[in-house]
């Protein structure tokens, strides 16, 4: 059983449920059957990766469906190697460069020459410029029969070899019917761009106009601050917005009933409020609730996440009481968080919101002030817990001297 | 070496078979059926003369074309001013037909570490160039080496480069390209002509564009030509770019419709009016919760913040209600967290830290 998030996807660019204008954008971008390099961005749960899917979908067919996952391995100049995990159709690849850290510069280089030149052996180009040809076996035969295989194979027990043989054949026969309806460029689906290095992007500045013929570029961010301007002015810049409270929720709606249970409006209203219009949230958050109580109250109560919970305390407890043996209790808790993988960054905010809401006029600025300094220089430096500690440690302070300062006003 | 060569093999075909649409009607394969080529490579300047608006820059050149020595050359400026694009053109009217082989051009995507240098630069920069093309004409006895986006190279691949651009300096000219000529090291910066090239004026932009939107048969809008100006604030690239996105967008369903100020802010990221004001509206009620509301919501629309920032300073400039102190309180707010963001610090985080500064800085003044 798959999740909802997954199951009610939409698949095609005209069944997305919320900003009509921009899907009909889209279609009509791919209706030419080109497009320039896109640059996708938007705050998560807005759907940005299923419509890079709905896109690719209308130009391909279902090939784009037919997944794979593979480790791809690199090799840097000092030697070193390293690999990282790809997930493919025929028609594009999709890569996560940030995974493999610094090292990121090399994957995109490699990445992008070899997917572009594989590209050109597919569409007769000549073969003489492109040594490479030898390293592409017909890939997309293998990897088709891996997916398609637990389906046959298991249906004819023994057997399952003449059945694997015989839709080598068929497949190898149709990707021969199919090339006619083939593009003449292949796709590369980079995703957090914004996790890119400095230095990863630069290597993509040139290569996406060298190899724009055969290969184009979707680039998918959360945001563009991090993305360089040279690599901003060379894409077709899509912006997402989240989904507003009222579409998330009709789409929850629409989704309970085709899982065929009933949703109050009023709950459909709670849970897109918590949802802070993440539609991804909001729908596995309403599966949460079918699990946890069903047919479906009003007043039902939409569960919190645990660690959010667990930060509300945290922050509760530093406005109690400002005292080393205080901060050492807290600095356990945020290695808790931090053990549980919370983003630093995530933790920050989440503090400082609550913190915020016990300061008042100036403090407030301070307090905010002094986050935003010290999460940036989380970012720059690699243990987060100093930083969280450090701004934990100084709130403390001015929050002492504040309280100490009103007081003997009195 | 040969494989310098095919690269460059390479560089020259594609950058060529975008050329092709008008020009050479042989080539391997077609950029006519593979749909519209980036107009930014259609009408990339084919020759020095071509290059709108940087005139010094021509005018050496051309004296250089006309027979006089080539310096090495050092181009900097802001993106989309045509740096690349020159020395492009300029090689392709020195070399003519020999284009390929002498020119070795390196950018960021290529490897360009200090080994790099020391082979495949050094052994190219040694090959010797002969005033003779094979048919005998005369031409340019050197070669011409351009490392593009020369900022990005390390330290150490720089300082390597400085003997080698001395010892072979008769044979090959260098020509290093970057956005800022400080990231060069001083021992390359002098051994260069440097010339900066200046963001393109607003009247050499709408020529371009008017000319390249008349051949594409598209209609822009007086108020799009505008924001198409200001956006691209003298980038010519990302201007072509936006223009060519908006006739994509707007192509398909009936007939060209004419390209209007919406459409080219909302595809150059551009956070939109009534976003600002009420930002800025809140900022000045003093009302924390108000702007914490109003800044979750803002993020929730996906617009970048490092846009906002430039947006909010232009105002924050412009506004005469705003004391001299105020203006400078805001925009150090502005500008530290503007690298900080550069650095890869959270966009909420920063952006609350600007508006509470902003709100207090507002209150205060009042």
């Amino acid at each position: 059983m798959s999740l909802w998030v997954d199951k009610h996807r939409p698949k095609k660019l005209s069944k997305m449920d919320y900003h009509a204008e921009l899907s009909d954008h889209l279609t009509r971008l791919v209706s030419s059957g080109d497009f320039p390099h896109l640059l996708i961005h938007g705050p998560s749960g807005a759907g940005k990766k299923t419509r890079v899917m709905a896109l690719l979908r209308e130009l391909y067919g279902h090939g784009v469906d037919r997944l794979r996952i593979e480790h791809q391995g690199f090799e840097t100049p000092s030697k070193k190697k390293i690999e990282i995990l790809t997930i493919a159709s025929n028609y594009h690849i999709e890569v996560n460069a940030s995974d493999v850290g610094i090292y990121d510069r090399i994957v995109i280089q490699e990445l992008i020459k070899t997917m572009a030149s594989s590209q050109q052996l597919n569409s007769e180009g000549d073969p003489r410029n492109h040594p490479e040809k030898q390293n592409n076996p017909p890939m997309g035969i293998a990897l088709k029969i891996g997916l398609e295989l637990p389906v046959n194979a298991s249906d004819v027990g023994i057997y399952d070899r003449i059945v694997i043989q015989e839709l080598i054949k068929t497949m190898a026969s149709s990707q021969q019917l199919n090339s006619e309806g083939q593009r003449d460029f292949k796709v590369v689906v980079l995703t957090e761009v914004d996790r890119l290095t400095k230095d990863a992007q630069h290597a993509l500045r040139r290569t996406m106009e060298k190899y724009m013929a055969t290969c184009r570029i979707l680039l998918v961010t959360n945001s563009t601050s991090k993305v360089i301007p040279a690599i901003r002015s060379r894409c077709l810049n899509i912006r997402i917005p989240a989904p507003s409270v009222n579409e998330v929720m009709r789409v929850l709606q629409t989704v309970a009933k085709k899982e065929g249970c009933n949703l109050p409006s009023e709950l459909a209203q709670k849970i897109s409020e918590k949802s802070q219009r993440n539609l991804r949230r909001a729908i596995l958050l309403t599966e949460a609730c079918k699990v946890q109580q069903y047919p479906f109250k009003n007043d039902q109560d939409v569960m919190d996440l645990d660690w959010e919970v667990f930060l509300k305390d945290t922050a509760q407890q530093i406005v109690q009481e400002q005292s080393p043996k205080r901060l050492q209790e807290v600095r356990g808790r945020l290695y808790e968080l931090l053990t549980h993988c919370i983003p630093p960054d995530v933790i920050f905010i989440g503090l400082h919101k609550e913190l915020v809401k016990n300061c008042d006029g100036e403090l407030r600025t301070e307090v905010t002030h002094l986050a935003s300094q010290y999460e940036h220089r989380l970012t720059q430096g690699n243990k987060s817990i100093y930083h969280l500690e450090a701004f934990v440690a100084k709130f403390m302070s001015i929050y002492m001297k504040f309280v100490e300062e009103t007081m003997g006003d009195f | 070496m040969m494989e310098a060569f095919l690269k460059t093999g390479k560089l020259g075909q594609s950058s060529g078979a975008s050329a092709a649409g008008s020009k050479k009607t042989s080539q391997s394969q077609g950029g006519g059926k593979r749909g519209p080529a980036p107009w930014v490579e259609k009408y990339r300047p084919r020759t020095v003369e071509d290059v709108a608006y940087q005139d010094e820059v021509v005018s050496v050149l051309k004296k250089s074309l006309s027979g006089a020595d080539l310096p090495n050359l050092l181009f900097y400026g802001p993106p989309g001013t045509g740096k690349t694009s020159t020395i492009l053109a300029a090689a392709r009217d020195l070399f003519g037909d020999m284009y390929r082989e002498r020119i070795l051009e390196l950018n960021a995507s290529d490897e360009r570490g200090i080994s790099v240098i020391r082979d495949k630069v050094k052994r190219f920069a040694q090959l010797s160039a002969s005033g003779r093309r094979p048919d005998g004409r005369p031409c340019p006895p050197f070669k011409v080496i351009i490392l593009d986006e020369a900022d990005s190279m390390t330290k150490d691949a720089q300082s390597a480069l400085r003997r080698t651009m001395e010892k072979e300096g008769r044979s090959t000219k260098f020509c290093l390209i970057c956005n800022y000529v400080s990231r060069i090291i001083e021992p390359l910066t002098s051994r260069c002509a440097k010339f900066r090239f200046k963001p393109l004026a607003n009247t050499i932009l709408q020529g371009r564009l008017e000319m390249i939107a008349a051949k594409e048969g598209i209609k822009v809008s007086e108020a799009g030509m505008g924001a198409l100006l200001t956006t691209s604030e003298g980038d010519l690239r990302m201007a072509i770019t936006t223009l060519q996105s908006c006739a994509r967008l707007k192509s398909g369903g009936d007939g060209p419709e004419a390209i209007t100020e919406t459409d080219v802010s909302e595809l150059s990221g551009v956070v939109s009016k009534e976003w600002l004001d009420r930002i800025m509206s809140t900022l000045q009620n003093n009302s924390y919760f108000d702007m914490e509301n109003l800044l979750q919501e803002f993020m929730c629309e996906g617009y970048s913040i490092s846009q906002l920032i430039h947006q909010i300073h232009v105002q924050v400039v412009q506004d005469d209600h705003l004391s001299d102190g105020q203006k400078s309180q805001i925009c150090e707010a502005l500008a530290v967290s503007e690298s900080r963001l550069l650095d890869g610090a959270n966009e909420y985080l920063q952006l609350v830290d600007i508006s509470s500064t902003m709100m207090s800085t507002f209150a205060k003044g009042a």
